[in-house]
């Protein structure tokens, strides 16, 4: 049946300071005039529904007389001080700077952390129209506690949770250091009540274990902490790198510290497998050339004759006692045989790497990417990007200047777009972007093209002996086209305009990486298709190593230049 | 490191330890700066626990420096009445919200309260513009111009106020920051 609406909003008058002189973030008698309008808007709004009722209930003969209508409706609204305030209090205003506000919200979650752990206590429950909200959320309730009533509920609901998960959630609240030992030394629970919990039953003795496992682990897992920071190499090195120059420079470092991390826990295996065994036997004496300074560049010459060389290792059993009289076979010998432990070791190694690096890879993508991180640069360029990290000023400097540089760059390109949002404009932004696309796949094609015909013309003619500096035409035109395309790239990019420097980073990474994939591909077919044909029995690492030792110094060499030239001097 | 007489605890490490995302090192490390700042007569552990170190010397520390959020950063952590001095465990709540362990949940909640200068819980047009300006320097040549001001924090209330209120209160600027890789990286300070 049909009750009339009663509109009336009964509201108790709140006793408080109204107008305190001075505000700070723990007074919760705060007055918002913004809320205002809002208020007009959903007055009228529910006035005209309840004038709907009416008419309803008019149609259907029910008495009319029941209800109220707000008063003013049609009007202006005038609303006391204190549905204001109350409205003022409401979660999303006081959750920024309230004490109280705070408390009450982590009482939420403890509860709801607590009944997901065990069924509800069935204690006394207050009989009121909405149990729900009087006896279990605060939030909307905030303006009727005070704050020591809040705090002694959440005490009692801390005491309900184990001890690991206590300090878990004190850790997380955003309250002082104070506050939390004074919430901590409420909640600890003495020493009687607990042995007189665990004669309750099996249940009880069964969460005991529990919990003492899992404060065992917790202190466990602390300490393993404690000895992992103590054992951080370089930290301070670190420190001032990134107090210098900032995350982005550091990030890099980082890295360098992780590839170093890498090479040396893959070296303990290769060594004690392969190297230190092939050292012990080394292969029949064959005549060494003399060395010369071109090794350093070529990777060949008398550097094929060292231990640690891509085919010195030997192709045959090692330690083979032998039958006939006149070597003396030594007692307990094994035999141990090369390939098979070199191919053994060397994918051993490589499938723990690859592991690793998806393992790191995946975890580090869920950090550093976020669905939505190309929109709304202009917050999140105010918001996030001073790096607190820096501590000299003339690096603080920097970074201003760059922060300022951005949001002037970021306006001017929204201003820009704004003015192009036609059809007209978009239609013409989409051919820009497919053409510059079409545009960048093409150059690397074409550098792949290159370098295919170029590995073809060395093929063709071999290099003599005694000019091994021709060896080095292939690995130079390679980095030069390394270096080149890149800054076409660039160039290309300044016709297209994105809607954040994020999306921007993200496009120009995928071009060069298609690029680089073009060329390594074409390069792995050369080596290992081609070159190898044209071997005649020789062994093929020797010369995939040395055309691969050949591209690393010249790509070094060839960066060291770049950053000479092309960053320092330029700038 | 001195004698017994300037260590902590084991107890109140452990607490320390339990309650803030600091490690032990962390810790100690973090009382022995705490009392370099302290006078000379005061530097033993139990005057270190309750003096409290004024703003002036707790900025002239290297790590804070240079940093434009200096005095909010010290106004915020500090729990003295007239909020002008920090004792050792707002130092720690310092260093600990700072830390790399600390969840960003907690880093944006006083980020926000860094941000918000006029401490009405709430960033109005106010606050955003002062935030601008601590950014961009506080020169009169590396300010921006009005209109690119007004521009400027237009736009933000626009990305970011879900409410349409004319200001960002706690849950939309963390949800801003949750779109943000680098924010949990860069909100880091180290001693």
């Amino acid at each position: 049946m049909a009750q009339p609406l009663s509109l009336v909003l009964d509201v108790s008058e709140i006793s408080g300071d109204q107008d305190s002189p001075e505000l700070s973030p723990y007074e919760e008698s705060e007055v918002h005039d913004s809320f205002h309008q809002l208020i007009q808007e959903q007055s009228l709004w529910m006035a005209e529904e309840g004038l709907e009722l009416q008419q309803v209930a008019g149609n259907l003969g029910a008495s009319a007389s029941g209800h109220q209508i707000l008063p003013g409706a049609e009007g202006g609204l005038v609303y006391s001080t204190a549905t204001l305030n109350i409205l003022a209090s409401m979660p999303s205003r006081t959750i920024g700077r309230s004490r109280g506000a705070i408390i009450s919200q982590y009482y939420n979650r403890t509860v709801r952390m607590r009944r997901r752990n065990s069924r509800p206590p069935l204690g006394p429950v207050v009989c009121s129209a909405r149990p729900s909200l009087r006896l279990y959320d605060l939030e909307l309730d905030s303006a009727a506690l005070q704050e020591d009533e809040k705090r002694r509920l959440l005490v009692k609901e801390l005491q309900g949770l184990p001890a690991a998960q206590r300090d878990h959630m004190l850790r997380g609240m955003p309250l002082s250091l104070q506050e939390k030992r004074f919430l901590r030394e409420k909640s600890r629970i003495p020493r009687g009540k607990q042995r007189s919990r665990q004669g309750c039953g099996g249940v009880f003795c069964c969460s005991q274990l529990r919990y003492t496992c899992a404060l065992a682990l917790h202190s466990l897992g602390l300490a393993l902490l404690t000895c992992l920071h103590a054992l951080k190499p370089w930290r301070y090195t670190l420190k001032q790198i990134g107090g210098q120059f900032g995350s982005s420079v550091l990030s890099y470092f980082l890295f360098l510290k992780t590839l170093l991390a890498f090479n040396a826990l893959l070296l303990l295996p290769l060594v004690a497998f392969l190297v230190a065994v092939q050292a012990a036997f080394p292969p029949e004496a064959r005549p060494v050339p003399t060395c010369t300074g071109l090794e350093l560049l070529t990777g060949g010459g008398c550097f094929t004759h060292t231990v640690m060389y891509y085919g010195y290792y030997s192709n045959a059993m090692l330690n083979v006692p032998c039958g006939s009289p006149q070597c003396s076979p030594r007692a307990g010998s094994l035999p141990y045989d090369m390939p098979v432990a070199y191919l053994f070791t060397v994918g051993a190694a490589f499938f723990i790497t690859c592991l690793t690096l998806v393992y790191s890879m995946s975890h580090s993508f869920g950090e550093s990417y976020r669905v939505g991180s190309t929109k709304g640069a202009h917050a999140i360029t105010v918001f996030c990007s001073w790096d607190y990290k820096v501590t000299q000023k003339w690096a603080s400097r920097l970074q201003r200047d760059n922060i300022r540089t951005q949001l002037k760059e970021l306006l001017a390109e929204w201003r820009m777009r704004r003015a192009s949002q036609s059809t007209c404009g978009r239609l013409r932004r989409v051919a820009t972007l497919v053409l510059v696309w079409l545009l960048c796949l093409g150059a690397a094609l074409g550098c792949a093209v290159a370098v295919l015909t170029f590995s073809e013309v060395t093929i063709q003619s071999p290099v003599a002996a005694g000019q091994e500096a021709g060896l080095l035409v292939l690995p130079v035109v390679v980095c030069l086209l390394n270096l080149v395309a890149p800054y076409l790239f660039r160039c290309l990019a300044i016709l297209e305009q994105h809607d954040s420097p994020v999306l921007e980073v993200y496009v120009a990474i995928c071009r060069n990486l298609v690029l680089k994939m073009a060329i390594l591909g074409v390069l792995c077919y050369h080596w290992l298709g081609r070159r190898v044909a044209t071997l005649q029995g020789q062994c093929w690492e020797d010369c995939v190593g040395q055309e691969l030792y050949r591209f690393l110094v010249m790509d070094f060499v060839f960066a060291l230049l770049d950053s000479l030239f092309g960053e320092l001097v330029w700038r | 490191m001195g004698g017994s007489g300037s260590r902590l605890s084991k107890e109140l490490l452990a607490e320390y330890q339990d309650l803030t995302f600091l490690t032990k090192q962390e810790i100690v490390q973090a009382h022995r700066r705490f009392s370099e700042l302290l006078p000379r007569d005061k530097q033993n552990v139990e005057d270190s626990l309750r003096e409290r170190v004024s703003f002036e010397d707790i900025l002239s520390i290297p790590e804070l420096k240079a940093n434009p959020f200096k005095e909010r950063i010290c106004k915020v952590f500090s729990t003295a009445p007239s909020r002008d001095s920090l004792s050792f465990e707002d130092f720690l709540d310092l260093l600990s919200v700072f830390s790399d362990t600390a969840t960003p949940d907690i880093k944006s909640h006083y980020a926000f309260r860094i941000f918000d200068f006029d401490d009405d819980g709430t960033l109005d047009r106010e606050d955003l513009c002062r935030l601008v300006n601590c950014l961009t320097g506080e020169g009169e040549d590396t300010q921006l111009s009005a209109s690119e001001m007004k521009q400027l924090i237009d736009n933000i209330l626009e990305e970011s106020d879900i409410d349409r209120d004319g200001t960002i209160n706690l849950s939309e600027f963390q949800h801003v920051i949750s779109r943000s890789p680098d924010f949990v990286s860069s909100f880091k300070i180290v001693l």
